[in-house]
């Protein structure tokens, strides 16, 4: 960013669509692609009389997500009324949690690229309900209302403005994202709009303890668009003060065709919403043995689970992280190591290597991986066992994610079992010396960076497939005469 | 036979001394006959009311029993009914038919009542005279130049005259109460959570409770037990078992520890009024009651509280009659601002636009500490003056109103004093507590109200307490005599 006078202060409202099977205040389903008004039932369309019944699953969720942020469970929360007038929004008012959210006080320990963790204090998180959408395709100049998403429940979670760039504000999405897919409260899917956040961003001079006037960018759905929309951010309001301008406090959109933010409305302009506690329903009233039920039934949590991959495999803190970004590629890492009873560090290579590789490639995840745990153990079993080396590995395992059987059948079919046996590669590293005496002479003359040289011409004499220690071995004996 | 009580129809279905369906037809000829100088309908509903009475005569022929079985009502327009125009008094409404049954129409037509029709009331049930209804005022029966009270002005006005032995109603801030004690007959506003809020269109949400109005105690016993009772559908409704409130009515009086309000006898009661509840006292006392002046000394900020509380709630309640996705829509909108301003504008009338303004401006950032949070503290203590009052006796009895039935127009000007109407029934709102207003004699040939307070689910003592008064008394049977 524009020079190291500057100093960038993030703060992130992630919502998180809860994973309940029917929205937070009605019986309507809350599946994502229905035809426009058929999950929205009188509830969610706001029809005179109709009334709010909290789903007590989503209260659960949100307890979920506060224990595992080590947050304060709010023993009494209130639910209050955001007053607005919107086509999507059918009641005049979104229900959302104010004064009392359900949780406060928690963290997020983020990994940055130095190596380094950071902890991000989160200031609340609370539960609301969704809008509807708006649509304006095809209409020819009327506006549309779909209500579906009308009523689903959101966990909004708000952080600290503790972020100091669009760097450190995309790891801790990526680890809020991480954490509500392991506690299985939220899909994560960032097309659909179940993650999506806004950034408030401001900037000040390093060293200033006030903090700048700060815009809020709404409604970003990518971690790319994040990291360029904050970037995008930080530079416009330097380059504004630096010309003598004056942020202005208001909403932005992230255009990302454009890749630039531009004013949605200005602080002025912004409603002034009115909330009250919402009459018709009852405050939230949670004991502690509930919240001790709730805090039984938690899964092992990403930073618990690095750390035990760290002390039980012997893995670096880096590859624990990736190898538990999601549940689903830490319990196909496990299930590796089991099948092949040990060697976690050549599994953590192959899993977070080759495999993360290819199902970035094909954009698949680990849940429809084409080649399945028990497949690359056994794949892994060859390399441990000697019958072929790495490098041919990588040839199989490419073999086998196109389709082509299991590792043993593609290495007999193919002939790459690997040359162990003594004499063979006796044989061919002679007929690579006959072939090549003034390399050998050199070598034998002190230019050992020739050894290099043997081992290649030896490999492509075997097709690769000499067993490397062994090879290695034998040419340094065969070379010093 | 239109003279009779819900428990005499009910005993007259049981007998064969006429049928449903007969009833319901000398009801509907009587309304439709006598609908233009009371307006006490909005809807009436022929079609369906026949119906539905044929129904329960057959449900009866089958051997079915139940005590409400064939007994014609009418419901305020505030309930929703399915397949039934219901405005709440709104041209904001006038066209909305709806798709579904509040809580209380699905369990009175489960008992097998039935619905005559709609009752006139004030916009969304907003005013104390039944003048701010879109559909044009009631008129009193007693009195066709004055007021019937409100908001539930045409349900009290149909029971007065006879159009039907009962009527649903709510009561927000006295909204069943008042029109009650105006009208001459009976009116309950159970406990807040007693019965189910689902369906019934919110004003004051925190306020709002669905009752009944009926001519005696006895029936309001009956209904209330078919009406009352948890619904999941309603988070505040609450989970309480129904006791059978007719088996109580009769239970002695002897002992019974009646409070009078010293508020309630302070000022602006019209003394013929006073003379009226005094005697009633005396009665009580007759009967083994035991009296004893109680003050709430909060009670006089219940107007004000009630008037920053409600209009906040109902600014809110209120933003989903936007012309969207139902109800009223303006023609042609320009545009979305356009669309909401006019469609708002044209479809509320001008009190709903009054407490939408103040509401909305109590609610406003830099006045909501000073207006709505402080009204909040008041009326914890308010509620909090009425939970020591109860320690000290069963029940509070003083007047419902300070005034007899005015004439129509002679306060639609000035809101404030219309409001001062409600000085003696808010209170019961603001702590939600259950209330009746049952007749207790005549000012100035108008009937005056005496008004039953009792704690949270007393709704068993209040009842009996207006039964053994009414055994004794028969103001509750007077009638105007142009409707006999």
């Amino acid at each position: 960013m524009a020079g190291n006078d500057w100093e960038s202060v993030i703060g992130l409202e992630i919502h998180a669509q809860l994973a309940t099977h029917s929205k937070i205040f009605s019986g309507s389903a809350t599946a994502y692609g229905a035809a426009p008004n058929t999950q929205a039932n009188l509830v969610d369309l706001g029809y005179p009389g109709v009334l709010p019944v909290l789903n007590t699953a989503a209260v659960r969720m949100a307890v979920m997500f506060g224990l595992a942020i080590e947050a304060r469970i709010a023993p009494r929360s209130v639910f209050a009324r955001k007053n607005y007038f919107y086509p999507d929004l059918p009641k005049g008012y979104q229900i959302s949690q104010y004064e009392l959210p359900i949780v406060a006080g928690g963290h997020i320990d983020i990994l940055l690229e130095d190596g380094s963790g950071k902890r991000v204090g989160v200031t609340r998180a609370h539960l609301e309900e969704d809008a509807g959408k708006s649509l304006h395709e095809g209409l020819a100049g009327l506006t549309g209302v779909d209500l579906n998403r009308a009523g689903t429940p959101l966990i909004e979670i708000v952080s600290e403005p503790e972020l100091r760039s669009a760097r450190e504000a995309v790891a801790y999405m990526k680890k809020v994202h991480t954490l509500v897919r392991y506690l299985g409260i939220c899909d994560g899917n960032m097309q659909e709009g179940s993650f999506r956040c806004d950034a408030n961003v401001s900037v000040r001079r390093r060293g200033a303890e006030k903090l700048g006037t700060r815009a809020e960018i709404k409604n970003i759905n990518s971690f790319r668009y994040v990291e360029k929309a904050i970037n995008y951010e930080i530079t416009r309001q330097i380059d504004l003060i630096e010309g003598g301008g004056k942020v202005v406090q208001e909403t932005r959109l992230y255009d990302p065709d454009k890749g630039e933010t531009r004013s949605m409305r200005s602080k002025e302009e912004a409603n002034d919403y009115r909330y009250f506690p919402d009459p018709d329903l009852l405050p939230v009233l949670l004991e502690d043995s509930y919240i001790r039920g709730v805090a039984a039934t938690l899964p092992e949590l990403p930073d618990q689970k690095a750390a035990r991959f760290a002390s039980q495999h012997g893995l670096s803190a880096y590859d624990a992280g990736v190898l538990t970004a999601s549940a689903e590629i830490a319990a196909f890492y496990e299930a590796v190591v089991r099948e092949l009873g040990g060697e976690p560090k050549l599994v953590a290579n192959w899993v977070a290597g080759d495999l993360s590789a290819m199902l970035n490639r094909d954009g698949l995840e680990v849940g429809t991986s084409r080649v399945d745990a028990a497949a690359l153990a056994a794949l892994l079993k060859r390399i441990v066992d000697n019958t072929i080396s790495g490098k041919i590995a990588k040839e199989v395992f490419e073999a086998m994610w196109e389709g082509q059987q299991g590792a043993d059948a593609i290495i007999e079919a193919r002939g790459l079992r690997q040359i162990t046996d003594e004499s063979a590669i006796e044989q061919a590293i002679e007929a690579v010396m006959a072939a090549n005496p003034a390399q050998l002479a050199d070598y034998r003359s002190g230019k050992d960076k020739l050894f290099g040289f043997f081992v290649g011409q030896v490999m492509k004499a075997t097709q690769g497939k000499a067993n490397p220690a062994r090879l290695n071995e034998l040419l340094k004996k065969k070379l010093s005469g | 036979m239109h003279l009779q009580t819900v428990a005499g129809i009910s005993a007259g279905l049981a007998g064969g001394s006429f049928s449903s369906l007969e009833l319901t037809r000398a009801l509907l000829e009587r309304i439709s006959r006598l609908q233009p100088e009371l307006n006490a309908f909005i809807s009436i509903e022929a079609e369906p009311a026949l119906a539905a009475a044929a129904a329960a005569d057959a449900r009866r022929a089958a051997g079915e029993q139940g005590a409400l079985l064939g007994v014609p009502i009418a419901h305020k327009d505030i309930f929703c009914a399915a397949g039934s125009r219901t405005s709440c008094g709104s041209k904001m409404l006038a066209n909305f038919v709806s798709p579904y049954d509040a809580t209380v129409v699905a369990r009175l037509r489960a008992a097998g009542v039935v619905s005559l029709g709609k009752t006139n009331m004030d916009e969304f049930a907003m005013g104390s005279s039944n003048e701010t209804s879109h559909f044009g005022p009631v008129r009193n029966p007693w009195d066709l130049s004055r007021v019937p009270g409100g908001s539930s002005g045409g349900s009290a006005a149909a029971v007065a005259a006879r159009l039907v032995p009962a009527a649903t109603a709510t009561d927000t801030g006295g909204s069943i109460r008042q029109p009650a004690a105006l009208c001459g007959v009976t009116g309950l506003k159970p406990t807040y959570g007693r019965v189910s809020r689902y369906g019934m269109i919110a004003f004051a949400s925190s306020l709002d409770q669905g009752g009944i109005i009926t001519t005696t105690a006895e029936d309001a016993a009956l209904l209330l037990g078919a009406m009352a009772g948890f619904d999941p559908q309603d988070s505040t409704s609450v989970e309480l078992p129904v006791p059978d409130y007719v088996a109580g009515l009769d239970q002695s009086l002897r002992g019974l520890k009646v409070g009078l309000l010293k508020e309630f006898f302070e000022q602006g009661l019209d003394p013929a009024i006073e003379a009226q509840i005094r005697a009633a006292l005396k009665l009580l006392e007759a009967q083994g009651a035991v009296l004893r002046e109680v003050s709430l000394p909060n009670l006089p900020l219940s107007v004000p509280t009630y008037y920053v509380v409600a209009p906040a709630e109902c600014s809110s309640n209120l933003a989903r009659f936007d012309g969207v996705r139902y109800g009223y829509r303006c023609e042609k909108p320009r545009d979305l601002t356009d669309l909401y301003k006019r469609s708002r504008g044209e479809g509320f009338g001008t009190e709903v636009k009054r407490r939408i303004m103040t509401g909305t401006y109590v609610l406003s950032a830099g006045y909501y500490d000073a207006y709505y949070l402080k009204a909040q503290r008041v009326r914890q203590l308010i509620a909090d003056d009425f939970r020591r009052a109860f320690t000290e006796v069963d029940v509070l009895i003083g007047p419902t109103t300070p005034t007899v039935a005015f004439e129509l127009g002679s306060k639609s000007e000035d809101p404030v004093t219309m409001y001062l109407n409600d000085i003696y029934t808010i209170g019961a709102n603001l702590a939600g507590l259950p209330a009746m207003s049952i007749p207790c004699g005549f000012a100035a040939s108008l009937p005056a109200g005496l008004q039953i307070i009792g704690p949270h689910f007393s709704e068993q003592r209040l009842l009996n307490v207006a039964h053994r008064y009414q055994r004794e008394t028969d103001w509750h049977t007077r009638m105007p005599e142009r409707y006999r």
